[in-house]
């Protein structure tokens, strides 16, 4: 070939040049700031502007975090200690760091209870959020809400057993009857678990100090702790009714879709506060004098309620979008209510509201902040009351807010990625 | 106006149905606690510590009043409640007592049916600025933005201060004690209102304590007294008997290091009477004969209470003013034990 042009062209390269490294300007982190700081006038004033920005918060920030003080017994040791000098006095978090994680009441010797009651919570989560988990750890998670409650609030466990006990014969007959009729396997069920229920509750009133754990009282409940037992069972409980609120709200029975309607309209339009304030303060007045209605249960069913109401609507979103023709295509394959709802309506329509109901559980998980204006001694109940209230530490806010906000930013930020992870996982379409 | 019919309404109801229960102090000891209200948090009057137990000056008449019934100190609980929800928590029965640094009114005596057992406390509302501001008098702060807690007399006697004098506020809400030094320190409000103990306290947290002044007008009277429910009047009894035991034990010399003491061989007939050694005072009341010598020995008399949780040697430096005994051309004077 090369001697074809040989005679019309003065020069043919014989050989292929050897590769050579791209210029300094057009690679590595030369071309990275370039293009991505300093490429026009305005990036470049911009950058400069936030270079400087970002010096003033770390040149005010890393003393005060670096400088600070650690081990004093009071605010005025750790002015005195500081004499002047800018830091903060993380001494009120080193001394009172397991009021803000447990409240005030909670006995110090307990403390690994919530504590063990925390990290099983990942186990029994664990099958629930990520497919690849071994299945037989689902064991754990139906075992954990009674284990959970037996090591948080102590007692016999008797109690919680009991529970369970009825629970799981309630389930032998649903899922006896369910071939037949699934509300009728249902309705029977829960009759026949709350009957034995009431019957064990009788028995293991008299059996209080089999296996028992010293018993704490609701009120002793606080700190973080407190926020991560309203979250974590509002958010388990405010799913399963949402989604049936929101089913309901789409039946063709009108009564059932009414009181779907009404509640969920209801609930939406009264904020939470009033809620919690008619959990707190008015049921007491309609309660007979005496009645003790467990004032963190009454927290937690009005929380339930107002957060299911949310998910209710945020699934509807879900099953709104759903073409028509995959409601058609489960009635053609004979399916049933029961059966098209779960084996092909939902599952689609949840993956679709997944960034909503995380929405929701974030907002919540934060909500449950609000339960400090009724005088519970949540986490910042424990800082806005107490903590500040105390002659020692009465005047040390950012370090206390800041590691309240540390707290909820760890738990709400790892939920917000779990669901980004989840999306991807969902994913079915290509591109 | 409209809020305090509603609620009143509410306290009649509650109150129609807690008649039929049986006696607050029956039911005390069948509990084997005092339910005891107090503050979520004001500094000097009622806070846990470290170890989560309450400390403070209210604090210290419920433990009194728990030690004259069930000789312990400790056997109460204690339920925080804030400026919103103490009153109907009483009403409700969900406290027998609350010690909450709370104003006696007419209208909370008699519209929402408490009984106020006594003071412990004589307080006034005042202001506090900071020095910067070039005021010297509360008349001055025409147009100011005031840091003023929701749900106290301190709201209203605000709003009649300045509606007295013709001029003008905008008040900047706030929940809490802490809420409202942090939303003055950052320079929210011009001026921070609220009880002259209170300010003097969170004058004294203060990083530089000289910048500030509290202003010389107090604009009202506060006597901070606990407070029961109507209609037990046994229990009001008892309840005000202790907090006289306490103040009369200080006019009396008795002192929770000499108590023990005085209790076998004092001279004097009164202090034999108040601490059990002769007459029936105790099971008038319906506790043992040791009852006030119990909650004297505990917590000790009101000026050692005083002094160990408000006084000048506390951070919080209050002197006793208005809260000297009578005889020391104060306020604090408990009839005769007899």
């Amino acid at each position: 070939m090369s001697d074809t042009h040989a005679a019309s062209v003065p020069y043919v390269r014989e050989t292929m040049l050897p590769q050579v490294e791209p210029p300094s300007t057009a690679t590595g982190p030369v071309k990275w700031v370039h293009q991505s700081l300093f490429s026009s006038i305005p990036y470049t004033i911009l950058t400069l502007v936030a270079l400087y920005v970002i010096f003033v918060i770390l040149s005010g920030l890393l003393p005060w975090l670096l400088g600070g003080v650690w081990n004093t017994g009071n605010i005025r040791e750790c002015r005195e200690v500081l004499d002047g000098a800018q830091g903060g006095c993380f001494s009120v978090l080193t001394e009172r760091w397991n009021q803000l994680l447990f409240g005030i009441a909670y006995p110090q010797d307990g403390y690994w209870r919530p504590t063990l009651a925390f990290i099983l919570l990942f186990v029994a989560a664990a099958p629930v959020l990520f497919g690849a988990v071994p299945r037989q750890l689902l064991i754990v998670t139906v075992l954990y809400p009674f284990l959970a409650f037996w090591l948080i609030w102590g007692g016999s466990l008797l109690v919680p057993l009991a529970a369970l006990f009825s629970f799981a014969i309630g389930y032998v007959v649903y899922s006896s009857l369910v071939k037949s009729s699934f509300a009728g396997g249902l309705f029977a069920g829960i009759v026949v678990g709350v009957v034995v229920w009431f019957v064990a509750g009788f028995i293991t009133s008299n059996l209080t100090n089999v296996l028992a754990l010293e018993e704490v009282a609701s009120r002793n409940m606080g700190g973080f702790m407190l926020n991560m037992i309203l979250g974590v069972i509002c958010v388990s409980l405010s799913l399963p009714l949402g989604i049936v609120l929101a089913l309901g709200r789409q039946s063709n029975l009108p009564i059932i879709r009414l009181i779907c309607v009404v509640f969920i309209e209801f609930i939406r339009g009264v904020p939470l506060i009033t809620l919690l304030f008619v959990a707190n303060v008015v049921l007491a007045y309609f309660l007979p004098p005496g009645t003790n209605f467990d004032l963190i249960l009454r927290v937690i069913i009005m929380i339930t309620m107002f957060a299911s109401a949310y998910i209710a609507e945020v699934i509807r979103g879900g099953l709104a979008a759903l073409p028509r023709g995959q409601y058609e295509a489960a009635d053609s394959l004979g399916l049933d209510y029961a059966q098209a709802m779960r084996l092909i309506i939902l599952p689609q329509a949840l993956k679709i509201s997944i960034p909503g109901i995380v929405n929701v559980a974030v907002g919540l998980f934060k909500d449950t902040t609000l339960v400090s204006i009724i005088s519970m001694f949540d986490l910042v109940g424990m800082i806005r009351g107490p903590i500040l209230a105390s002659t020692d530490w009465n005047g040390v806010y950012w370090e206390l807010w800041g590691f309240a906000a540390l707290l909820f930013f760890v738990v709400c930020y790892g939920i917000s990625q779990y669901s980004q992870w989840l999306e991807r996982q969902l994913q079915t379409d290509h591109h | 106006m409209n809020k305090s019919v509603f609620f009143g309404a509410l306290t009649v109801a509650g109150l129609a149905a807690g008649a039929a229960a049986a006696s607050t102090l029956d039911d005390v000891k069948a509990r084997g606690k005092l339910n005891c209200g107090v503050t979520t948090g004001l500094v000097g009057f009622a806070a846990p510590n470290a170890n989560g137990e309450w400390e403070g000056f209210d604090v210290a008449v419920c433990r009194a009043v728990a030690a004259a019934i069930f000789a312990d100190p400790n056997a109460v609980e204690f339920i925080p409640t804030t400026g919103k929800t103490r009153f109907t928590a009483l009403a409700s029965g969900e406290i027998d007592f609350l010690a909450r640094n709370t104003t006696w009114t007419f209208s909370r005596d008699v519209d929402l049916k408490f009984d106020f057992i006594g003071v412990n406390y004589y307080d006034g509302q005042g202001f506090m600025v900071p020095k910067a501001l070039g005021v010297s008098s509360a008349k001055d702060l025409d147009g100011a933005t005031v840091c003023i807690q929701t749900g106290t007399t301190t709201e209203l006697n605000l709003a009649d201060f300045f509606r007295a004098n013709n001029i003008s506020y905008e008040p900047v809400p706030i929940e809490t004690n802490a809420e409202g030094q942090q939303q003055y320190l950052a320079g929210a409000c011009d001026t921070y209102t609220t009880d002259a103990s209170g300010l003097a306290a969170t004058r004294a947290t203060f990083e530089t304590p000289g910048d500030h002044i509290i202003l010389p007008e107090i604009i009202s009277k506060e006597p901070l007294g606990p407070l029961v429910r109507h209609g037990d009047n046994d229990w009001g009894d008892l309840t005000r008997w202790v907090l006289y035991a306490l103040i009369a034990a200080e006019e009396l010399g008795v002192t929770s290091a000499n108590v023990e003491e005085m209790a076998t061989n004092t001279t004097n007939p009164e202090v034999a009477r108040l601490l059990g050694a002769e007459g029936t005072l105790g099971e008038m009341l319906g506790l043992d004969a040791a009852w006030a010598k119990n909650a004297i020995a505990s917590q000790g008399n009101y000026g050692e209470i005083f002094a160990k949780n408000i006084g000048e040697e506390t951070p919080i430096g209050l002197a006793r003013g208005l809260n000297a005994q009578w005889t020391d051309g104060g306020l604090m004077y408990a009839p005769p034990f007899r």
